[in-house]
């Protein structure tokens, strides 16, 4: 047993959603508990190239306010560095990447279209070996492990806690609430609930009686030994998304992602695929002085999607208590964001600085049942026999 | 019925590039390595046996896949004199080139996949293979790994200095190569490996000064150590190295004494010596197995984490078996190849039967504690260092830094107060994790890949956390296991539908839409998911 009886906001996952969002709870002063099957920060959420520019999302402009901030409102590094550059290797690359710029613009943020002879000058690693390329004066890039660590270290000195190594096994309904999770370490009781378990987001909610639906997959990265600093570490494209790390490492992922049938409990290793070999192709295109660099480490990481691959946090329409969130395979940059609209939601009983109606469940009522089969999500048979 | 198509920008439908199918694929050219490839050929299997000696200089340089410390003999630096040195240590070289195997040398295995719960798509077994100039996918029927064992390090101000060795490099460069640099050394350790390694660097004429213990006496075979001492080499318990000094390299060991409590105390006196040993702890080279998902555990009577294996030595992954050193080291079998031999043909006999069997049998239990020993001497040597130093030599991080999961130097965070949080603070309730507070702290981080410093941040969490060695997870391997070049990687082609299809992530049109666009209602029918698409 834990010795912990319960807590006012019970939340589930210790991934940067749930981690944001506890920390925005506990710096209200929220009695916030964050229960974790393994240690906080391992799945996901801990394994991404921290890239921090979604001008796609509602959050957007929440997400560009916070992260200048985040070390201090944390009070532990983030690792966080503004701006981006993005390099094209083909003019269609080029034209693709453009939307960017378009989205950006319309609310209020800037880009600078590069040729090739400017992107020479702000990236001394790159080469003849790209088109072109653009400069976000926005956006940016953190450290996901040193800023999953951050938060979960401030949401413990506002008063939070965290319990890892619990897994949830159940839960317990009173009148269409939730009033508490059942672990293999004991009950914890809650006035309210938040399920931010990533890949397990889909089989938890089905316990509750909504669904949200999810798939998951398999991606990977790459880690170089370190290079000296770029003036800006942010340079990312052809195919690859990533970051030169403080540090010098560059970090790079992008390529096939493999969908994984794996609804059940439980962490099994994550072993690369050979992709190592074709994110370091690309890399030596999209920074060819950098070929040299020897590969020291690759990583996988098991990730969620939604069926439009958009997230979702919104009440379940089951109980009323409940708060589920899934940010679908791109949550890392998001997350001071994400973490107060799970706080607003619970607090205020809707999101204050922006309008997620577009994160909304109800956007699947008329969702295909067969919706993974019907979109080619299926998961690759294993040829051999699955090792013990 | 018509199935839909599969998603385009998964890995389904994208083939990888296989260079060479083999029945059988033999990962080191040890005594187990090298009979067990000869055996396979004899049972008629077409066999590849890779073995990554003589490794290129400048790779040892880098202290991969051993800890070189740079005691190399210059005339390391010429490859086709190391691949004849090479050749000739082994005459069962010879016999498995006559048997038929396809035996190459100076070829490392970096990788190893294997299907598994997170992972489908791999065709079968598939191992990565390189040599200076080549990198090739391989696909194997049956994966025997023979990879070995190597050392823990053990830190000490000036450790880093060339010619502070571990006892795996120094053997292979003595008996291997024939390029062992150090003519005096001091070895760390007394345990039966540490002796047999004393004996073998002698045998190739390196003068052993002195048998350096931290415990009360020595524990390895007493045979050993009476032929050493009677050669003249002074076996020293209860002492410890403060310091190495010298210039450009070692010069000197300086050691001292312990009391009781295994606290250094008296005055120091210094060994002159150009080499010093560190043979405190041989351990399996499990690399390959962890990264590609097999199941390894601390098992002391195998001398650390190994693989969990059955009586005809299959790992946890199907067709993958261990054999020799990297299979579990214990004291009889350092002293008798026949041991290793015989683990070489149990697997090869169990080849092609598929039926899970016993468990393997546990080798004789230790005649010493080794996580008691291990925690001991990092205890003596580097928490009661005098000065700091790096325990992890790449990311220069010193054990105080780990013990307070202190920010890397990077960052300047160095003296924020609110940062200051203690191992158990980041721990919980749960057992202390290596590869936590390497991210946290980057210690293992750097292109040794923490081979120098991975069983010294273990036995520091351990210390720290009062918990046995068996307590602390391994920090987790990683592919590539041997560093690679980008420039290499290019060598291995990729399939046109994977390059047609690449993008930066899951390539979804829906994923993208800005949320201004974004329809009330989503399904698959009335996604509009035509046209190009990067996703950003």
């Amino acid at each position: 047993m834990s010795g912990i009886k319960g807590a006012s906001v019970v939340i589930v996952g210790g991934g940067v959603t749930g981690l944001s969002a506890g920390w925005w709870l506990a710096r209200d002063g929220v009695d916030v508990l964050v229960l974790e099957k393994g240690l906080v920060g391992w799945e996901a959420s801990g394994r991404n190239g921290g890239g921090c520019s979604h001008h796609h999302s509602p959050l957007f402009a929440e997400e560009q306010r916070l992260w200048p901030l985040m070390d201090e409102l944390l009070g532990y590094p983030t690792e966080f560095r503004p701006e981006r550059i993005r390099l094209a290797a083909s003019e269609q690359q080029m034209a693709l990447y453009g939307r960017a710029l378009r989205n950006a613009e319309r609310q209020g943020f800037q880009s600078d279209v590069l040729d090739l002879k400017q992107v020479k000058e702000l990236v001394p690693l790159a080469g003849d070996s790209v088109v072109g390329g653009y400069h976000y004066r926005f956006g940016g890039h953190a450290n996901p492990h040193r800023t999953l660590q951050g938060y979960a270290w401030a949401m413990q000195d506002h008063g939070g806690r965290i319990l890892q190594h619990t897994t949830v096994t159940g839960f317990r309904g009173e009148g269409g609430r939730v009033i508490a999770v059942e672990t293999d370490r004991g009950e914890i009781g809650c006035d309210n609930l938040v399920l931010a378990a990533g890949p397990q987001t889909g089989r938890l909610s089905a316990m509750l009686g909504q669904e949200v639906p999810v798939q998951s997959a398999r991606c990977e990265m790459i880690v170089t030994e370190p290079l000296p600093l770029m003036p800006l570490g942010g340079v990312d494209g052809c195919g690859l998304y990533g970051r030169q790390t403080l540090r010098g490492n560059l970090a790079y992922g992008g390529g096939p992602h493999e969908w994984l049938a794996m609804a059940e409990e439980g962490t099994p290793a994550k072993p690369t695929a050979p992709l190592m070999l074709h994110m370091g192709k690309r890399l030596a295109q999209l920074l060819p002085k950098a070929a040299h660099a020897r590969i020291i480490r690759s990583w996988a990481g098991v990730i969620e999607n939604t069926p439009d691959g958009r997230p979702v946090i919104d009440r379940l329409a089951s109980q009323a208590n409940v708060v589920v969130a899934t940010l679908s395979s791109v949550g890392f940059g998001l997350s001071p964001a994400s973490g107060r609209a799970i706080r607003d939601l619970l607090v205020d009983g809707a999101c204050g600085f922006a309008d997620i109606s577009t994160f909304s469940l109800a956007r699947f009522s008329k969702l295909e049942p067969n919706w993974r089969e019907l979109q080619g999500w299926q998961v690759t048979a294993a040829a051999e026999a699955v090792a013990a | 019925m018509t199935v839909p198509a599969s998603d385009p920008k998964s890995v389904t439908g994208k083939p990888l590039a296989i260079a060479e199918s083999v029945d059988v694929l033999v990962i080191g050219a040890g005594p187990a390595g090298l009979a067990a490839a000869i055996g396979a050929a004899a049972r008629g299997f077409r066999v590849l046996l890779v073995d990554e000696n003589p490794v290129p200089f400048k790779t040892m340089g880098d202290d991969v896949p051993l800890h070189f410390g740079r005691g190399m003999a210059a005339s390391a630096r010429n490859r086709n004199a190391m691949m004849e040195a090479v050749v000739a240590s082994e005459p069962r070289i010879a016999e498995a080139f006559e048997a038929g195997v396809d035996l190459r040398l100076g070829t490392a295995c970096w990788g190893l996949y294997a299907n598994g719960p997170a992972l489908g798509w791999m065709p079968g077994l598939v191992a990565g293979l390189a040599n200076e100039d080549s990198s090739i996918l391989v696909q194997a029927q049956h994966v025997i790994l023979a990879c070995g064992r190597r050392d823990m390090g053990l830190g000490f101000p000036g450790w880093e200095k060339p010619g502070v060795i571990g006892a795996t490099a120094a053997l292979n460069l003595a008996t291997r190569y024939d390029a062992f640099g150090p003519r005096k050394v001091v070895i760390l350790g007394s345990t039966t490996e540490a002796l047999t390694t004393a004996l073998a660097l002698r045998e190739a004429g390196v003068t052993i000064a002195a048998i350096v213990e931290q415990a009360a006496e020595p524990i390895g075979d007493a045979d050993l150590l009476a032929k050493l001492s009677v050669g003249g080499t002074e076996i020293l318990a209860s002492h410890v190295v403060r310091e190495a000094t010298g210039r450009d390299g070692v010069e000197a060991a300086l050691i001292a004494t312990l009391d009781e409590e295994g606290r250094p105390v008296g005055e120091e006196r210094a060994i002159a010596c150009d080499g010093i040993v560190l043979a405190v702890g041989a351990t399996p080279v499990v690399d390959l197995i962890d990264a590609a998902g097999g199941k390894v555990a601390f098992q002391a009577e195998r001398s650390g984490y190994a693989p969990v294996l059955d009586a005809s030595q299959r790992t946890s992954l199907a067709h993958v078996y261990a054999v020799g050193d990297c299979a579990g080291i214990w004291a009889a079998k350092t002293r008798d190849r026949a041991i290793a031999e015989a683990e070489a043909a149990r697997a090869v006999a169990a080849l092609g039967a598929d039926i899970a069997g016993v468990q393997a049998a546990a080798p004789p239990a230790p005649g010493y504690d080794i996580s008691a020993y291990r925690l001991a001497w990092v205890r003596a040597s580097v928490v009661e260092a005098r000065a700091e130093f790096h325990v992890c030599q790449c990311e220069e991080v010193t054990a105080r830094e780990i013990l307070e999961v202190r920010p890397p130097r990077y960052l300047d965070w160095q003296n924020e107060r609110r940062n200051d949080r203690s191992l158990s603070a980041l721990l919980g309730e749960g057992p202390p994790n290596p590869d936590q507070v390497k991210r946290l702290t980057r210690a293992g981080m750097g292109p040794c890949q923490g081979r120098r410093c991975r069983e010294q941040v273990a036995a520091l969490l351990a210390l720290g956390a009062a918990q046995p060695l068996s307590a602390i997870p391994l920090a987790g391997y990683r592919a590539p296991v041997r560093p690679m070049a980008l420039a290499m990687t290019t060598l291995v082609p990729e399939a046109p539908e994977q390059a047609e299809h690449w993008d930066t992530w899951f390539g979804m049109h829906a994923q993208w839409r800005p949320f201004w666009e974004v329809p009330a209602r989503y399904t698959v029918a009335g996604n509009d998911a035509s046209g190009p698409v990067a996703s950003e």
